[in-house]
């Protein structure tokens, strides 16, 4: 009975290996859990082959990874700020950020070393921003209590700082130069700078 | 994110490392073993991890620490059981290290042992009285009061007075602190123990004074912590105006630390904003007492070997240089009847067979 479906798979796979070059990473990996799940019951049997059937016939569509963020949204502008990052060397980055997206988010689409350890849970410091010019800082919204007990722990804290993911672009903030704290406070060890994840 | 004590030892060198995946030994099933292992896991291809405790249960502190009225810290549990959920993790309970287990025999089994067990014992006062009974840890009324299994039986004396102690103002003293005073109705919808609701039911303490040596600005409470049992319900928070003075240290103590300053604030509000007493038998209160050590426990006449009040000696502040104060005793004494008191003055670590123990700071060396 195996032997029966195991052949049947085999002259599908047969079939579909010139096609090969064309799988994704994720196409190879649903072809191996095929032949290693052989052994198991019919039905199963049926739904990988339908599903690596399906991985093979799609079109450019990588189904294990995330999609492409390069899609576009139906034509509408979205209106940019300009915003200055000053990293702890005194070297400026200039970016352009949707307005709405906040800094936190901001620096890590233009791979600036801020880090964001809460992911914007307001469960940490290590966003950390400071506000150079005061006109700019007043132009914010007061912090809220939880941003301000996080900010509590800020390393280097200012009277200007803020919290880069509590920080919303908006167009009175064109133009606003954001320092980078030369540290953070999230123990990492011998230097080890997490990658945004 | 949890503070935690781990040490790591490595008892065998690879030879063959590539080939051989790395076996690695937990003990611990609280936050900081957790988060090692889920560390581990990622770091390392192939390894595997065993955590152990010597409860049946895991989780630790989240729980049988994080306070009822606190459900939202308790989400931890769902991240943890995917860890433990693994297929290269184990979770083993019902295992002790010392009496089922030895040291040395884990370093055999495994290439690492990491020891997250966290520190289960209390610091001690040392002044006459401790041992009254009456008198417990807040470790022990706190997992008295989430059911864990070493403590349901404490049956702690909540009907002889209407007064209770806790020495210490951070965090797990404002904890017990709300457990005393919240109304049970509140609690009956948490998961508190059903011996401790019960017990609350028909408490009759109504007054919890939270002492501390020194002063507001040097208060171990935290701002969040400290709003939300400010903003309770019908319960009046007592703070006397002179505590609050402030002196130079003070004040460059709070410039040092916005934190400090926060808490300075909202203890000043709390006590312009409190109402002058009423007269409701009922009524709880909570005060806050500083510059007051305890000096020793009296014992009641009534009751021969239990607690009757505390004897608290004044203090004053002396810097010791580098921004930190010091609480130094006046020889000026007064006394707190109470019927509990309750230690909320730090932990130590239990010693562990094979290592080198700090036994005054409380930790492995």
């Amino acid at each position: 009975m195996v032997f029966h479906r195991l052949s049947r798979l085999g002259s599908r796979i047969v079939k579909e290996l010139p096609r090969e070059r064309h799988l994704s990473m994720c196409g190879k990996r649903i072809l191996q859990r095929s032949y290693g799940q052989y052994l198991q019951s019919s039905p199963m049997l049926q739904r990988q082959t339908r599903s690596f059937k399906e991985a093979l016939f799609s079109n450019n569509h990588k189904f294990c990874t995330s999609f492409s963020t390069t899609s576009e949204k139906g034509g509408e502008k979205t209106e940019k700020i300009n915003v200055t990052f000053v990293d702890k060397d005194g070297e400026e980055i200039h970016i352009k950020v949707p307005v709405g997206m906040n800094i936190l988010e901001a620096a890590h689409e233009n791979d600036i070393e801020l880090e964001g350890a809460c992911e914007g849970s307001l469960a940490c410091s290590t966003c950390h921003v400071i506000v150079m010019d005061t006109k700019y800082y007043n132009k914010l919204e007061e912090p809220t209590d939880e941003e301000n007990d996080m900010l509590d722990l800020a390393f280097g804290l200012t009277a200007t700082s803020r919290l880069g993911c509590q920080v919303i672009a908006k167009p009175e903030l064109d133009g606003v130069r954001l320092a980078i704290p030369s540290a953070t406070r999230n123990f990492a060890v011998d230097g080890f700078v997490p990658k945004p994840h | 994110m949890s503070r935690y004590l781990a040490r790591y030892m490595v008892s065998r060198y690879f030879s063959s490392a590539s080939s051989r995946p790395l076996h690695v030994c937990i003990v611990g099933s609280g936050p900081a073993g957790f988060y090692t292992a889920d560390k581990v896991l990622k770091a390392h291809e192939g390894a595997h991890v065993d955590i152990i405790d010597r409860l049946p249960t895991p989780f630790g502190l989240v729980r049988s620490g994080v306070a009822p009225d606190h459900p939202e810290t308790k989400i931890a549990i769902n991240q943890f059981s995917r860890v433990a959920q693994h297929e290269r993790c184990s979770f083993i309970g019902n295992v002790k290290l010392g009496s089922d287990l030895s040291l040395s025999e884990l370093r055999d089994l495994y290439h690492v042992v990491v020891l997250a067990y966290g520190a289960e014992s209390d610091k001690d006062l040392g002044i006459p009285g401790e041992s009254l009974s009456g008198i417990y840890s807040a470790r022990e009324f706190v997992w008295w009061y989430n059911g864990h299994p070493d403590y349901s039986s404490l049956k702690p004396d909540l009907k002889t007075s209407d007064s209770a102690v806790i020495l210490g103002q951070g965090n797990v003293a404002l904890d017990v602190a709300r457990i005393l005073l919240r109304p049970t109705t509140e609690l009956a919808s948490t998961d508190i123990a059903t011996h401790a609701l019960s017990a609350l039911k028909e408490s009759s303490i109504r007054k919890v004074y939270l002492i501390g040596r020194r002063g507001p600005v040097q208060a171990a409470l935290t701002a969040k912590e400290l709003r939300e049992v400010l903003g309770i319900k019908n319960l009046h928070i007592r703070i006397k105006q002179t505590d609050l003075s402030v002196t130079p240290a003070d004040e460059e103590e709070m410039k040092t630390s916005r934190a400090r300053k926060r808490i300075y604030e909202l203890l000043s509000k709390a006590a312009a904003a409190a109402k002058t007493s009423e007269a409701d038998p009922d009524q709880r209160e909570l005060h806050f007492v500083f510059f007051r050590q305890p000096d020793q426990f009296l014992e009641s006449d009534e009751r021969k070997g239990h607690v009757s009040g505390v004897n608290l000696q004044k203090t004053i502040l002396e810097s010791v240089g580098t921004g930190k104060q010091i609480a130094v005793g006046t020889g000026e004494f007064e006394d707190l009847n109470c019927s509990m008191v309750l230690k909320a003055i730090g932990y130590k670590s239990v010693p562990v067979n094979g290592l080198p123990f700090d036994h005054k700071k409380g930790g492995i060396i």
